[in-house]
Order: C-alpha cells, then structure tokens, then sequence
C-alpha cells in the first residue's frame, strides 16, 4: 500500500509537471502562431505582449515569454506614427525586457531586443537622439554578436539600420549588402533551441536585400 | 495494478471536467472614460485579456477559489482585485487612475523659453544656440532671435520686455556670473566670455521666473554646464579671429573627468580686411583660459568646478563730436577671472542637496583721452566739458556666492524646494581728472536671500509653481519679500494655457552708486498669460504680458557730472504680445523659426524728465532663422533675418537755472534690418575612421551691408548729433575648427540633419 501510494505521489506529480509544461509549450505555440497575423493589425502586437507577459508571470521562471511580451511591444512602437507616443511604449519594452534579462542574463537575443528598444526611442527623433540611442542600439548588437556568434538577428539588425542610414554617414545598399549576406548565411545554418525559441527575420533580410538589388 | 490504473483515470477525469468560468467586466479612468488596451490578468494563471476600444474584456478560467486579478496599463496605477471564482460566470468593473508623469503633465513653462536636448517643452536644442547666423556663436545672442528681447547693438546684454540690459541676470549652475560679457566699450556691444559648448541647456525666462533666483527686475538666463564630456578629445580652431586649444579627458571607469582650454583671440588680420569705422590704435586682443573638473561621488553625487581666466586688451579713436579737429581716443584693459564649484547629493528619502560657492573677480583699466589731428593728447580747460575728456578710470571688482538649495520628491512629480544664497560684492573705483585730482570711491554690499517653492501637479493637466523670495541686502537695510507664482493648465495633449504671476525686486546699478540719499529696491510685478502648441514637429507659443515697474531710481548729477541715485520715484509699465512659430516639416529637410514681438513701454527713470519710451525699446521686432542641412554636399546653410522698428533718441540735458533735466531734442531712429547667413562644411562627413573630425564655417553677418542706427549722441551744446552706427557695415567670419581622438560625425549628424 505504500508502495501504492508513493507511486500514485510520483505519478501525481508527474502528471501535473508534464502538463505545466505541456501547457506552458502550448499556450507558448498559440500565442507564436499569430505573431506573424498580428504586424498586420498593430494593435493586436500589445493584446499579444499582454498575453506573453500573463504567462511569464505565472511561469516565474522562463524568459521566453518576457522576450516575446518586449519583442511584442517595441515592434508596435515602431508601427505608431505619433511620435510623442513611442517613448511609452518603448520604455515599456524595456520593462519586460529587463525581467527576461535577469532570467538569462548575457543572452544575445535578448541583446537584440535592446539594440531595437534604443533604435525605437531614436525615432522620435533621430536629430537629437542619435548621441544617446545611437551608441547603446550599436553596442547592444555588438553583445549580441559576442554572445552567440551563431545567431543572424544581430547582423539582420545591423544590416537594416545600414540600409536606412544615408550614404554619406557610412550606411546605403552597398555598406549593408554585406552584412544582410552574413545574415543570410547565418539563417540557413540557425537552429532555435526549440520550437519556441526566437527564430525570426529570415523573409526580412530577404526582402531588405531584394532592396539593395 | 488495477487500483493504480483507477487512480490514473481518476487524475485524468479530474482535469477534464475542471469548469470554465467567464471573467468580464469593463475598465475604466476614475472619470469614465473608458480604457483601451489594459492587461487584465488572473495571478498565477495564464488567464486573462486585453481590453477593447470600449473598455471591455472577458476570458475564461478553470481556476477556483480565491484568485487575485491584476489590472494594469502604463500611466496608471495598478490595481489588485480579488476574486472569489465558483461555479458561476463573474462580472468584475474596474476603475483606474491616472498617474502623474513627466512624459504626461503639464509644464510649467509661462515666461521660459528652453534650448535643450531633453527636456520636454524646450523650444531650442543645444547646437541651435551655435547655427544660429546672427547669434555669431554668442551665447545670449540667438536669444535674440526669440520673442521678447531687443535688437540693440550698441551695448551688450540682454533687453527684455521694456528692461535694460542690468535687468537681466545671467546664472551658470545657479550662480550669479557678474561680468558675463566683456567690459563694456563706447558704442560697440561686447561678446559674452563662455563658449556656447560649455552648457548642456538653457532656460531663458522673459519673466516670471522661479524663487530660487532674485536680483533681477526683467528676465533671468540660466545656463546648466555640461556633466561629462563624451569621450576623450583634443580640440583646435583656427579663425580670422585667433587660435585655440583644448582637451578634455574622460577616466575610464567614466567616473571623473577634466579638461583645460586656452583661447588667443586677435582681430588685427580681420581689421586690415574689414574697414572700421573706429581708428584701432590698439586691435581687440585677448587670453582666455579655462579649466574644470568633474567627479562622481557616491551615490550619484556629482562635483564639478569650473575656472576661468582671462586678460583683454582694446584701443580706438573716434572723431570728437565737440570740434572738428580733435579726436577721442578710448583704452581699456581687462582682467577677469569667475571660479564656480558645486556639489550634487542625493540624501536618500527623496531629498537631494544642491550646494556650491563662486567667486569672480574682475579689473578694468580705462583711459580717455583728447587728442590732436597728430593723435598728440591736449587738454583744453575752457570750456570745463573738454577737461573731463581726459580722464582715467580704474575698476577693481570682486564678487562671491553661496548657495545651498534641499529639495524634497512628494508623490508623482510633487516637490518642495529650499535654500539660501549670499552674495558678497565689493567694487572700488580711482577716477583720475585730467589735472591728477583723484576721486576713490567704494561700494560694498552683502545680500542674503532665502527662498523656497513647491511644484504642485494636482493631476497631469493642472500644476503650480508656488514660492517666495526673502531678501536683506546691507546697503539697503531693508528686508523685501517676493512672492512668485505659476500655473500650468492642459487644453490637449499638445496644447496648454499657462500663467505666471511675480514679484521682482534689484538693487540699483553700480554706475548710478555710491549714494547719500536713502533708497529702496527698485520693483517689477509681472503678469503673464501663455499659450501654447507644441508637437515633435511644430511650436507655436503666444505670450500676452503686463509689467508694472515702481521705486524706479532717479538720478541728478553728483561729483564730475556723473549721475547718482537719490531716490525711489521712478515708475514705469511695459505691455505686449509676443508669437513664436517653429516649423521643422512643412518643408523636407528644412527647419525655421519665426517670431514677433510687439512691446508698449514707458518709464520715468533716472535722468528722464517725463514718462517716455526709453531708447532702447522698439515698438516691434521680428525675427526669422531658416536651416537647411544639405547631405550629398556635407554642407549646411543657416540664414537668418531681424527687423525692428525704430527707436526713439533723446538728448537729455540738465537746465542749471531751474535744476532739472529737459529733452532738449528727440527722434526716432530708422528701422533695423539684419541679414545673416552662415555655411557648415563637414568634408569628413561619413568617413570611416578619420584621423580628424573637420568642420569648416563661413559667416557673413549683415549680407546687405543695410545701413543701421542704433542712437544718436549729441555734442555738448546739443547743436550737433551724430548716428551711433556699427564699427563695420558687414562682417566676414572664417574658420576651421577640428577634433582629433574621437570621431565626431554622430555630433555632425546630431548638429546637422
């Protein structure tokens, strides 16, 4: 009977560590599978960080979901077009970027995301800005190269700014191309460490240099 | 086995059958309005929605029992709601309340004008301070292109809103700077002595400004130094005006810094080009030094000091406007030094202290003589007026200050803010007469002030300003009390209404000093309304404004015909409108500023006979500055347009027989036109590590060589006057300034986009 009970115990916790995770994946899968819908209705991209935040904080102890609810929110600050608003957002980014950063702290993807937070706060306007967000968005890919060499984001990242600085200030086509093949090369070889790790950018390198042809 | 298998089947029916239960409801502010985008989330749970456009959420759970739901969006509290979740759908309203931020609230802005690079409600950044072409890279001078502030350009200083020039008063990290510009010269406005790149930003208060500064009847300038250069860097210039150096240095760890600068300024080569109207028996010559240092402290205290030393020389002659034959010949001589080091400290509990001393010292060494066609000196005693022609003047000047101010963080944006200054000043002045008689006189004072404020944000749209100013200078024996107040309403996101109310109170000038007579503080009360409009990319402020001016010093004339004051019955009231329009979208790439000032002024003052417009006030003023940076040509183009309407002149006489002043004669000048246009090229402007960062200025200052009149000055009998004119009808400035170290095309791109 002991021997009964014990193994009901181990089962028990079994059965309800299998379906956290279980349910962890698969509340992680729904969310990931309407990301790409979700650019096309801006508004859903906070819906969606809101929804990656709830299962952060349940989780307590997984940063994907804090990477995807930053993720998220600073690409609906780049879709707004009023300019006095993107700050909020973008700080609002680094919130839960910051949680995800304690979490797995040195981790490059989360570095992207931080380059993309400075570069969105530049935005607002790039005039005044460049001396403070300049610097911090070109340092973060930076660490985000160092600390996973494997990982293309950082270049795609790179590569982009490149392609939308003017050509007198070091950037244009021909400075980016480079740096967007890197990507590309870095992309057929990426493996994500799971299907719901960060494995994204791939079409937009390919469109940036469809671009620069 | 088959228990086990039972149990399995139980475990799984069990989470089968777990019950969903609704949660909805509707969030709203506390003023029902309803919420767009909130997250509204069950702790611990996956759970939870976003709202809609009208506020609303819903979502299911298979929680039970007592949960809490977590209600969240930025700008607003955060609101923990607990729920009891049963067997039945839940219907849970929420109400949340606005938070008081800085990216939200109003500011308090009635009267200021801001350049800075961060802060919100700033009209100008930092570098439009230096592209401005009229401005020369004169600090306060693209000051002049704001409403509110005269073109004169026969002295130095700012003239703000039917004040003088000593009416406004120029603060660096909150210290009094007594001689800002260089020691004044006959007819010829003087330069400030700082380099614009020393301050990060700039508040320019046209009135109404803040208790924590006093002493000033008009507007107050003040300038906040730099913290920490950005990196390590040499610096050099090369001009048609002179040489300079200089290097700041970054530690490592970033924790401290210094720098030292040496600036040799010659306008010899200038001269021999640029024909001027005064003969230069000695060119405009001038050392300038710097110094400073910054050190972190802990607990992100900063220390920061700042020297500065500088000796000039200048000499010309003007033709004498009493004869035909003789001629003026004006010398001056100066050393000046200002030192300024002050402490930052967080105290923890939301207070922070602000404490620091300066000290300046200043010399002026003038002489005034008659000369001969052969620029031979002559002294001519009959009549009496030709002997005080040759005089010489010595200004020995030092000055102090200490100041501590404690201010203190209430909720949101609320705080309190107290402190104290003294100021210490001791002027002494040798006036030789052309028979050797010497006249020493000395003015010493010592000030103490004490001063507190709150900024009250009764919610993001309504804040106040409310704060006094105690005051006891000893050579005037008396206490004043000044009150100040300030109010700031949001009409929309981009607009606001502001207003400012104050009290003002000054000391009377040193020139019009030492006196017998008792006097009181001179008196301002300023009333101002304000609003504006202002988004990334346009500003549009309108300032209406009343000044009353009382206790005005009158003069009469004391010993060697100067004028004293001897008494308080002077008044006065100014009165205007002023617009401000930036523009930085209509057109691509091109950003410009308009801005209009209409004033009515009149004062009763000094050796005025009647209330009249003093001659340094114009009816209207209008400025325009247009910048285009032009990127494949690595060049930007500044230009820029000041108008003004005539001033009026007077020459006021004193009649012996009944002992009092009379406008012997009066007019008004011709209009003000100034067009000014300046060209930045940067050749290595995008150039991947280049060995020097180069930047290249070309600024021709009055383009059209138009014809101003600043005044007229009148000869002694009042038969003749003569135009007081520019030294030159245009000006040429040439320069290449580079940075060795560093790359500095960010700051290109920064400065010029």
């Amino acid at each position: 009977m002991k021997k009964l009970f014990l193994s009901t115990m181990v089962l028990f916790i079994a059965v309800i560590a299998s379906a956290q995770s279980e349910k962890y994946i698969a509340a992680m899968k729904k969310n990931l599978s309407v990301i790409d819908s979700s650019f096309k209705n801006p508004p859903d991209l906070l819906t969606l960080s809101n929804s990656f935040e709830r299962i952060g904080a349940a989780e307590k102890t997984q940063w994907l979901p804090y990477y995807y609810a930053a993720f998220c929110q600073v690409n609906y600050g780049f879709t707004i077009h009023d300019k006095d608003k993107i700050d909020g957002f973008a700080d609002r980014a680094a919130v839960l970027i910051a949680k995800a950063d304690s979490l797995s702290p040195n981790n490059s993807e989360i570095s992207c995301i931080k380059s993309m937070i400075a570069s969105c706060h530049m935005m607002v306007n790039p005039q005044q800005r460049w001396q403070e967000y300049g610097p911090a968005s070109s340092s973060n890919i930076e660490a985000a190269m160092q600390q996973d060499p494997a990982n293309p984001r950082p270049y795609y990242l790179k590569g982009q700014g490149l392609v939308y600085t003017p050509e007198q200030f070091g950037g244009g086509c021909k400075t980016a191309k480079p740096v967007l093949e890197t990507a590309m090369d870095k992309y057929g070889s990426f493996k994500p460490a799971s299907d719901i790790n960060p494995n994204w950018g791939k079409p937009q390198v390919e469109n940036l240099l469809k671009g620069c042809q | 086995m088959r228990k086990l298998y039972l149990i399995i089947m139980l475990l799984g029916f069990f989470r089968i059958v777990s019950a969903q239960i609704s949660i909805s409801g509707h969030v709203t502010t506390d003023k029902n309005k309803p919420l767009y985008g909130v997250s509204v989330s069950l702790l611990n749970s996956y759970d939870g929605a976003t709202t809609d456009s009208l506020g609303n959420y819903r979502f299911t759970t298979t929680e039970k029992g007592e949960r809490q739901l977590e209600v969240t969006i930025s700008g607003f509290n955060i609101v923990y709601q607990k729920l009891l979740i049963g067997s039945d759908s839940i219907v849970q309203n929420i109400s949340l309340k606005e938070l008081i931020t800085e990216l939200k609230a109003v500011v308090i802005s009635a009267g200021s004008f801001e350049a800075s690079d961060k802060n919100k409600g700033a009209v100008l950044s930092s570098i439009d301070i230096v592209t401005t072409p009229s401005a020369n890279g004169d600090v306060t001078s693209a000051f002049k292109s704001l409403p509110g502030t005269q073109q004169v350009g026969e002295s130095e200083g700012l003239f703000v809103r039917g004040g003088t020039a000593t009416e406004s008063k120029i603060y660096m990290d909150g210290f009094l700077v007594n001689n800002f510009f260089y020691s004044s010269t006959p007819g010829i406005a003087t330069r400030g002595r700082f380099n614009p790149f020393l301050f990060k930003g700039t508040v320019f208060s046209t009135g109404g400004y803040s208790a924590l500064y006093g002493q000033a009847l008009s507007a107050a300038l003040v300038l906040e130094s730099n913290d920490f250069p950005e990196r390590t860097q040499a610096d050099l210039s090369v001009s048609v005006v002179g040489l300079g150096g200089g290097i700041q240095h970054l530690s490592k760890d970033k924790k401290s810094s210094w720098g030292v600068s040496y600036n040799f300024t010659n306008l010899w080569l200038a001269f021999n080009v640029i024909k001027q109207k005064q003969d230069y028996f000695q060119v405009p010559l001038a050392h300038q030094a710097d110094a400073n240092f910054r050190i972190k402290t802990k607990n992100g205290g900063l220390l920061k000091y700042y020297g500065y030393l500088s000796t000039n020389k200048v000499g010309f002659r003007n033709p004498d406007i009493d004869s035909i034959v003789l001629k003026n010949a004006f010398a001056l001589q100066n050393v000046n030094t200002y030192q300024n080091i002050n402490w930052k400290k967080w105290l923890g509990d939301g207070w922070k202290i602000y404490t620091g001393i300066s000290f300046s010292t200043n010399k002026d060494d003038i002489t005034n003589e008659l000369q001969d066609a052969d620029n031979k000196k002559v002294i001519i005693t009959n009549p009496v007026f030709y002997a005080y022609k040759n005089y010489s003047l010595i200004n020995t000047a030092s000055y102090a200050q200490a100041r501590f101010v404690f201010e203190k963080k209430l909720k949101g944006l609320t705080a309190i803010r107290f402190g104290g200054d003294y100021f210490y000043s001791n002027e002494k002045t040798t006036y030789t007469l052309f028979n050797g008689a010497k006249l020493s006189e000395k003015v010493t004072d010592n000030i103490y002030a004490a001063f507190a404020e709150t900024d009250i944000y009764v919610t993001n749209s309504l804040a106040a300003k409310i704060g006094g100013r105690l005051e006891h200078s000893a050579l005037i024996n008396k206490w004043n009390v000044a009150p100040r107040l300030s109010l700031a309403y949001k009409v929309s996101n981009a607009s606001q209404a502001s207003f400012a109310y104050g009290i003002f109170y000054q000391n009377p000038e040193r020139k019009i000093l030492p006196t017998f007579a008792s006097i009181d503080y001179s008196k301002a009360t300023h009333y101002i309304f304000q609003y504006t409009v202002q988004t990334q990319n346009y500003t549009l402020r309108t300032e209406l404004f009343y000044k009353k001016y009382d206790d005005l010093y009158k003069t009469a004339p004391g010993i060697s015909g100067r004028e004293i004051a001897v008494n308080n019955n002077g008044y006065g009231k100014a009165q205007g409108i002023e617009f401000f329009w930036r523009d930085k979208k209509t057109i691509k790439n091109v950003d410009y500023w308009f801005s209009y000032s209409y004033l009515d002024t009149k004062r009763n003052y000094l050796n005025y006979p009647a209330e009249i417009q003093p001659s340094f006030a114009a009816n209207h003023t209008a400025a325009f500055v247009l910048k285009k940076f032009m990127l494949p040509w690595k060049t930007g183009f500044n230009f820029s347009y000041n108008f003004a309407t005539g001033r009026p002149y007077y020459n006021i006489s004193y009649d012996i027989t009944q002992a009092k002043y009379r406008i012997a004669d009066q007019g008004r000048t011709i209009n003000y036109n100034l067009m000014s246009f300046s060209v930045n090229y940067l050749p290595n402007l995008g150039k991947t590590n280049p060995k020097a960062f180069v930047v290249w200025v070309l600024g021709i200052n009055n383009v059209l060589g138009q014809k101003q009149v600043y005044s007229y000055n009148y000869s002694n009998d009042g038969s003749r006057k003569e135009a007081v004119t520019p030294p030159a009808s245009r000006f040429v400035f040439i320069g290449c300034f580079l940075s060795f170290g560093i790359d500095r095309t960010q700051d290109a791109i920064n400065n010029n986009l």
